[in-house]
């Protein structure tokens, strides 16, 4: 993958005395939307924390748009334009809607334009600007989560499980903000469990099983093979 | 900041029982000081004994402001913060009493004088000391709890052996300066000087500091890296750097809380810091670890409690404290106003 935005090799991390990851392989195509796929507990989340830099790699490499960013401080690797929505959304509870945006924009105060975009994707930010992060739903707090990450112009977002239980008819709105993002040429590396939402908005995936990736193509023939789903992941998500 | 959304906001918001929740701690300060005024029963009593609780707690506060964010932002437990007071104190009244001609004057304006630039001296030392004993001290031990507490009783320690060293091994007895001397009577009660002064003073530092923690970016980043300092540096930002800043500041502002302990006790001893360490220790932990607010109204209930029980039970007047704290963690096992850590 001569393009890649974002390329892992042979990316070991240890979390304590565990080796979590054993050698990830990645690469993730400028302008598309990788998804990360695989049963719980093999390591997806890992892999973003570890690009993120929260874990250090133990070994390999972490190439961002060339430059190898395995030991670089993660403060640093935001200021390279990475924008990450964590699993665990990362709000600060205590600070307003508002707030969370500001410090989101870290490099200069929020553009007009900019969010305006946001609030067209996420009616709701608008309608509780002002009121603390903590009081809102937790479909509106993984929409600030993500909005936080569409505050500035990034290079790579990172986002994981973005639909986690939420309602379908939250979940529709996230993914249609999704495609927004890459319909503006985003380069996206996604977690995502649910398969219709990772089948509409994949252009690639990549499988991960017992910390490393297993397998990586088109994510159209993922979604066909239903066989392949089976084998890789335990179960067929072309049911769900 | 941004542009406000064209429509309001129509969040219903938290409920009525989460709204009395949140204002409850705040009115713990109004209900000690009734509760004082009916046990007490003098007026003139009452006034004086609540002014001088007030100003304990000011300079509690100023003491504990630091210390509560150093622990919120990077959960590190500093024994050695009450060093900085004993310095802030030492190096305070040096300067004042190297000004004696300008503090013994009968000029308000060169009386604050001397005291203005004994402030600024001790904030100076304080926080460059600070910012070594973060560097030396706290840096090789974060995120190891057991290590903090030995090595920063360490430093504190060797530095309180430092102060005997510069100071000599004696108490330093002072007299503040002229026209801080002396009470005003209002209401047939008297009521010192200093510690009206005290009050204006601790009052408006802590709005300033409110102020720059919810006005400013860098009060933002400190807010947010409390509750959740991976995030903060996942945004760009350097949270160690941060932390160095309200470190050194917290020094600084203990060093400030030191000269003015020092100037209200009119003597100073290398051990002073700590003893107050154990009052600012109650009132970080009653206020909810990080929160700034907390500190000040459990400095202001320490102040006064610490003052009521001293004249209505002498003998109770050391386990009050110790009581408050029971009680409040009991209702509040978080302190009352806890962050919300997002760990
Ligand atoms: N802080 C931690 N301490 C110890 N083990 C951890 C820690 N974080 C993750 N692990 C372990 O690392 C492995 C990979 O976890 P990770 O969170 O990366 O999985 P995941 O693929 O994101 O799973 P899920 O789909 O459930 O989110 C798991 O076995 C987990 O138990
Ligand atoms: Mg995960």
């Amino acid at each position: 993958m001569s393009d890649a935005i974002l390329s892992l090799r042979g990316v070991k991390t240890d979390i304590a005395q565990y080796h979590i990851l054993q050698g990830v392989d990645l690469d993730v195509p400028r302008g598309q939307v990788t998804m990360l796929l695989g049963r719980n507990g093999v390591g997806k989340t890992t892999t973003l924390r570890t690009i993120m830099g929260h874990w250090r790699a133990r070994a390999g490499t972490i190439r961002l748009d060339g430059d190898d960013i395995a030991q670089a401080p993660t403060p640093a690797i935001a200021r390279r334009g990475v924008g990450y929505v964590p699993e665990n959304m990362g709000i600060f509870s205590d600070l307003t809607v508002e707030e969370n945006m500001t410090l989101a924009a870290a490099s200069g105060p929020l553009e007009r334009e900019r969010l305006e975009w946001i609030f067209g994707a996420f009616p709701a930010l608008r309608t509780f600007w002002r009121s603390e992060a903590g009081n809102l739903s937790g479909g509106q707090k993984q929409m600030l989560s993500i909005a936080r990450a569409m505050a500035e112009e990034r290079k790579l977002y990172l986002i994981d499980e973005p639909t986690k239980g939420l309602a379908p008819a939250i979940v529709s709105t996230m993914a249609g903000a999704l495609r927004d993002l890459k319909r503006r040429g985003a380069s996206i590396l996604l977690v995502e469990q649910n398969f219709s939402v990772a089948r509409a908005l994949g252009d690639r995936a990549a499988v991960m099983d017992d910390g490393r990736i297993v397998w990586t193509g088109e994510m159209a023939e993922l979604a066909g093979d239903a066989a392949l789903q089976e084998r890789l992941m335990g179960l067929s998500m072309e049911t769900a | 900041m941004t542009a406000a959304p064209d429509h309001a906001p129509t969040l219903s918001g938290p409920g009525l029982k989460d709204r009395l929740g949140q204002a409850a701690p705040l009115l713990l300060v109004p209900v000690l000081v009734v509760l004082g005024y009916l046990s007490i029963g003098s007026t003139s009593s009452w006034l004086t004994l609540t002014v001088s609780g007030l100003a304990m707690g000011m300079m509690i506060f100023i003491m504990a402001s630091g210390l509560t964010l150093v622990f919120g932002l990077m959960d590190v437990i500093n024994f050695g913060h009450g060093a900085f007071i004993s310095v802030g104190a030492f190096v305070g009244i040096s300067v004042v009493l190297a000004l004696s001609g300008w503090a013994g004057a009968p000029s308000l304006a060169l009386n604050l004088g001397a005291i203005a630039l004994a402030v600024i001296a001790a904030m100076a030392v304080t926080a460059v000391l600070g910012w070594a004993f973060e560097r030396v001290i706290v840096r090789p031990v974060y995120g190891a709890h057991l290590k903090q507490i030995l090595v920063t009783v360490g430093g504190l320690i060797v530095i309180e052996q430092l102060i005997h060293v510069i100071w000599g091994p004696d108490e330093i007895f002072l007299t503040r300066p002229e026209s801080l001397k002396g009470a005003i009577t209002f209401a047939g009660a008297a009521l010192e000087r200093y510690r009206i002064l005290a009050v204006v003073f601790g009052l408006a530092l802590f709005l300033a500091m409110r102020l720059v923690l919810r006005r400013t970016k860098i009060g933002l980043i400190v807010r947010a890296g409390v509750q959740n300092g991976e995030m903060v540096e996942a945004l760009g930002y350097r949270l160690r750097l941060v932390f160095v800043g309200v470190f050194v500041a917290g020094s600084a502002l203990a060093g400030l809380g030191g000269v003015m302990w020092g100037l209200y006790q009119e003597v100073v001893t290398a051990g002073m810091g700590e003893e107050m360490m154990i009052l600012v220790f109650i009132v970080v932990i009653i206020g909810g670890l990080g929160s700034v607010e907390g500190a000040f109204i459990g400095a202001l209930l320490v102040g006064l409690l610490q003052n009521y029980v001293a004249f209505l039970a002498p003998k109770l007047a050391l386990v009050s404290n110790i009581g408050l704290l029971t009680l409040i963690l009991l209702w509040r096992p978080q302190g009352m106003m806890p962050v919300v850590k997002a760990k």
